[in-house]
């Protein structure tokens, strides 16, 4: 009882006009630096921390949570319209929500990231409101072994992604991976893969530079030269009807993969090492899995905007749960966040929720507020980015790739990742003409720097002995589950063989 | 019309020395960015040494002391020689400045081939050190120091410490610690010290030697308990923990939070940045947050820097022989 | 295509091999007691690419992947403009950027790009190739505070007009 009431109090402070004022503010700018690829809720939040001294401590922190919110719903506006993922934690929004775009329904795509992102978020907030300080605990028992097992079962959820070409998808994987091993060892503290001893790799390999290379200039080339640049774009169109039919559409579609991303976006958020990246990733490939068809994902399901979008969101929020109860960011947003606390004179950890009730629910307070309104902005932009859709292609192409370059510069301020970028773009447009799957690349190098340290942790903590996967229960369930998935398709693809091999190779 | 040439050369004269007095003034007066400062930080974000960073520049915005702004740059790659490099290379000495930790050190000595020399760095301030101390799981059951090096050593080889990467400050102080004692410990690299101090909490690790301010939140909530501080007075946030000095072993050992410009940095430029530092030294919110993260108020001047720095060399050379011998 | 297939697979491996050996800087093997070295994990990966390449090259002999069927060329002499046309610009843009700043390299780019190949009126291209590096200015250095390269220093006058007026 006393927890609703603190909320009320919290909800009530959210609900001032100057602080909704802050908030659609925050909202509209967050959405925008969301929306820019290279520029993601890291950018809004850092920029503006030294702003929140302006006004005062309760005020701050509602502004900075709707900057996080607005950009968490911005990420899938690049992800959908320009193909780009903004930030890694829209990489699997791409998936579905680019071929949408490419097929006129664009404004389906954005009215179902929206709304998913708005359940996302709502049901992650009603999670953290209900079991914050227990599920910080569980987060607790989350040992090396632990998230080690999880990144495999992130892969496992994946391994219907790639092509059809089999050693094409795992070179494609192994790429990605060694990509990000590339820079320092932090356990043996030397550099390593430092290719042509040139300094810029020894920050390793960002992701952004390789999705922007890939998905923003690898891309464009493709298209360009598919369509010969005769195409004008995409009829893309919005009206108000649109949008009811497109909202009821997405009721239909996208519930599974809704229901699917808020809850395990949560749980796989909160982690500390994990993130929401993982757990958009996992939603996506569970949501998949489990779908009705899961040969029309990749080609403009709206399920698969829905999954990786409600679970983004919804791992925010708990991403921020180990922030305020153990004082460890699970994200780099939250890690500036945390700072930002401490400027206020306040202490993260174990303590926060009984000395500083206020705080604490006065922030939840206005993540509720803040999602409410990121929902009504992000709609009434729609037809802003459906207008930049049909802009004639000569005109959006080269702004893409202007957009690329000054993303992939801000991203890590290197000019030497801009021209890797340069690179991944040229090397991808060749092997995708080959058919080589780049998505498996892509996913590789998000997970790989959480799985190889992961992976060494643990077998250093059992001294070499690998049983240490299977001896500790939540590690050993989370492998095993893991291990069948990967075996899965593996032994359908044997049994196939051995039962009829004419209906396969009269399919290709 | 000599009266009117006279005038003339009246108010040449007033010209030129007014022009000459804008000049005058001008070059009187103190050197000024022209441009927003490259902020140069030698770790990733969200670590403590970003936190500080980031607190230095929101003071500076906070208090208006810059007419450009200080623009954060996070350098963390290979250790902080991403950052060594990037300033040692800088295009424009007088905007390049960088905040530095004990890496600023360890870095040039463990990767000879970076070629840098840390003394050509110019020296701007010292904002303080953050002392180190050993950390227990209440349900070990530990208390004292003496309690705890009878468990090390009773695990034989088993006792389990999680620090940062091999080579940085956790390493090192608990490289020290096995071999000045005749431990066996075996030693778990992470990615930071927040990472760090959560992997005791969940009992992941068995002990740590996080910074005050990482474990500060366990430490509320009793999770964790200090042993011992590697200061060489005792923190005024721990009065009851004794220092390793009481206990017999001569060492302290710290983290320092400096300021440092790049190589080349012109004179006006670095007397321009030591002020301003020190106005955000003497400011209320850097004295108070030096107390809540319990670092340790240090105050050097540019001369006392450069024979501080040397003094570390010298003492990390040690530590890290120690570590890798 | 069937030639660009043997020679893809061919750089790939060609990539695997100086990756397995710049692996090698560090341990590569299983340390008893403590798991993998430094080097393994890039180091085994890397081999995995180079196995692949082999299966890829075995696909390629026995044509069982449809690239190694193909006789399409990769390019065509219109793909082959467009990949100089459109990939040049884009390499002079980013080697301009290290002398007349981001901002100067992107309006040229621009302006190349909307004029030269987009064929669109000149006041349209002159119009945005001026106005969004002036939008990005306000936007990255005055909003977000995230400085983009400024080029040599002849450009610095110029800049410090306009970090005068923002700041």
């Amino acid at each position: 009882m006393e927890i609703l009431q603190l909320l009320g109090h919290g909800l009530v402070l959210a609900l001032q006009p100057i602080n909704i004022a802050l908030i659609i503010a925050g909202v509209t700018v967050g959405l925008f630096i969301g929306a820019m690829p290279g520029l993601g809720s890291v950018n809004g939040v850092a920029i503006l921390l030294p702003i929140t001294f302006l006004v005062p401590p309760d005020s701050a922190i509602i502004f900075l949570a709707a900057i996080y919110y607005g950009a968490m719903y911005g990420g899938a506006i690049s992800s959908i319209t320009l193909g780009i993922p903004g930030a890694s934690t829209a990489v699997a929004t791409t998936f579905d929500g680019r071929p949408l775009a490419l097929k006129g329904r664009a404004s389906l795509a954005l009215v179902s990231a929206a709304i998913a992102s708005f359940v996302g978020g709502t049901v992650s907030i009603i999670l953290f409101t209900a079991f914050a300080p227990p599920l910080a605990h569980v987060a607790l028992n989350f040992g090396p072994p632990e998230i080690f097992a999880l990144m495999l079962l992130a892969f496992a959820t994946f391994v219907g992604l790639g092509g059809d070409d089999i050693p094409k998808t795992i070179l494609s994987i192994c790429l990605g991976l060694v990509f990000a091993a590339v820079g320092f060892d932090q356990i043996s503290g030397a550099p390593r893969l430092v290719f042509f001893d040139i300094s810029g790799f020894l920050h390793g390999i960002n992701f952004l530079v390789l999705a922007i290379g890939v998905y923003g200039i690898g891309e464009m080339l493709w298209t360009i030269d598919t369509t010969r640049g005769k195409i004008t774009t995409t009829e893309a169109k919005i009206s108000v009807a649109g949008v009811v039919a497109d909202t009821k559409e997405y009721a239909r579609e996208g519930w599974r993969g809704t229901t699917i991303g808020s809850f395990l976006g949560f749980f796989v958020g909160m982690l500390p090492a994990a993130g929401a990246t993982p757990g958009s990733l996992m939603s996506y490939g569970v949501a998949k899995m489990l779908g009705k068809d899961p040969s029309s994902y990749g080609k403009g399901n709206p399920d698969g905007v829905a999954a990786p979008e409600s679970a983004n969101n919804s791992a925010s929020t708990g991403a921020m749960l180990p922030m305020l109860t153990l004082g460890i960011p699970g994200s780099p947003t939250t890690a500036i966040l945390l700072g930002g606390m401490v400027i206020w004179g306040l202490t993260p950890g174990p303590r926060l929720f009984a000395d500083q009730p206020e705080f604490v629910w006065g922030l939840i307070g206005s993540f509720y507020v803040s999602n409410f309104f990121a929902l009504i902005i992000n709609l009434s932009f729609i037809p802003l980015f459906i207008w930049m859709l049909r802009m004639p292609f000569t005109i959006l192409a080269p702004l893409i790739f202007v957009l690329s370059i000054v993303g992939g510069y801000a991203a890590t301020n290197d000019m030497h990742d801009v021209w890797l970028m340069l690179i991944f773009g040229l090397g991808a447009f060749f092997l995708r003409k080959f058919d080589y799957p780049l998505a498996p690349a892509v996913l590789a190098i998000v997970l790989g720097p959480i799985a190889e340290p992961t992976l060494r942790q643990s077998l250093l903590l059992s001294s070499g002995d690998p049983m240490i996967f299977f001896s500790r229960p939540i590690a050993a369930v989370t492998m095993v589950c893991a291990i069948i998935l990967i075996l899965l398709p593996l032994f359908k693809m044997i049994y196939d063989r051995s039962r009829g091999k004419s209906a396969k190779t009269g399919n290709v | 019309m000599t009266k009117v040439m006279s005038n003339f050369a009246k108010l040449a004269g007033a010209a030129a020395i007014g022009v000459m007095g804008l000049f005058g003034t001008a070059s009187a007066q103190d050197w000024q960015p022209t441009k927003p400062v490259d902020f140069v930080i030698m770790a990733g974000a969200g670590g403590g040494a970003d936190q500080i960073a980031r607190f230095l520049q929101s003071v500076s915005e906070k208090l208006d002391l810059t007419n450009r702004p200080l623009v954060p740059n996070n350098k963390g790659g290979g250790s902080g020689a991403e950052a060594l490099i990037a300033l040692n290379g800088a295009s424009d000495p007088d905007h390049s400045i960088l905040v530095t930790l004990n890496s600023f050190f360890t870095t040039p000595l463990r990767q000879q081939n970076l070629n840098i020399d840390i003394n050509t760095f110019t020296p701007v301030a010292m904002m303080g050190v953050d002392p180190f101390v050993l950390w227990v799981h209440k349900d070990s059951g530990i208390t004292t120091f003496e309690q705890w090096v009878e468990a090390v050593k009773a695990a034989d080889g088993e006792y389990v410490m999680g620090g940062t990467g091999t080579g940085q400050e956790d390493s090192l102080v608990i490289g020290y610690l096995a071999n000045e004692l005749g431990l066996k410990i075996k030693y778990i690299p992470y990615a930071g010290g927040g990472e760090v101090a959560k992997e005791l909490a969940g009992k992941q690790v068995m002990a740590t030697v996080n910074n005050p301010a990482e474990a500060r939140g366990f430490y509320q909530s009793g999770d964790v308990i200090p042993l011992v501080a590697f200061a060489a007075e005792r923190l005024e946030t721990f009065p009851d923990v004794p220092t390793m000095t009481e206990l017999g072993h001569d060492f302290a050992y710290n983290n320092q939070r400096a300021v440092v410009g790049a190589p080349g940095m012109s004179e006006e430029a670095a007397a321009y940045y030591q002020n301003l530092f020190k106005t955000i030294y003497d400011s209320e919110e850097w004295q108070s947050y030096m107390t809540s993260e319990s670092l340790a108020p240090m105050w050097l001047s540019p001369e006392e820097q450069k024979a501080y720095w040397a003094e570390q060399i010298e003492r990390h050379k040690q530590l890290l022989s120690e570590i890798e011998g | 295509m069937r030639l660009g297939e043997i020679v893809t697979a061919g750089v790939l491996a060609l990539l695997s091999i100086y990756m397995m050996w710049k692996s090698t800087e560090l341990d590569i093997g299983y340390i008893r007691g403590s798991g993998p070295g430094g080097g393994a994990w890039p180091f085994w990966l890397s081999a995995i690419m180079l196995l692949c390449c082999i299966m890829i090259a075995i696909n390629w002999a026995r044509r069982t992947s449809p690239p190694s069927q193909s006789t399409e060329p990769v390019l065509d002499a219109e793909g082959r403009k467009m990949l100089i046309q459109v990939g040049g610009g884009l390499l002079v843009f980013i080697g301009l950027v290290g002398f007349i700043s981001m901002y100067g390299a992107m309006m040229l780019f621009l302006f190349y790009y909307l004029w030269f190949l987009g064929r669109h009126k000149l006041w349209l291209s002159l119009l945005i190739a001026i106005g969004v590096p002036i939008l990005f200015f306000f936007f990255f250095e005055g909003l977000m505070r995230i400085t983009l390269p400024k080029g040599m220093s002849f450009t610095d006058p110029f800049f410090n007009v306009l970090y005068e007026i923002i700041y």
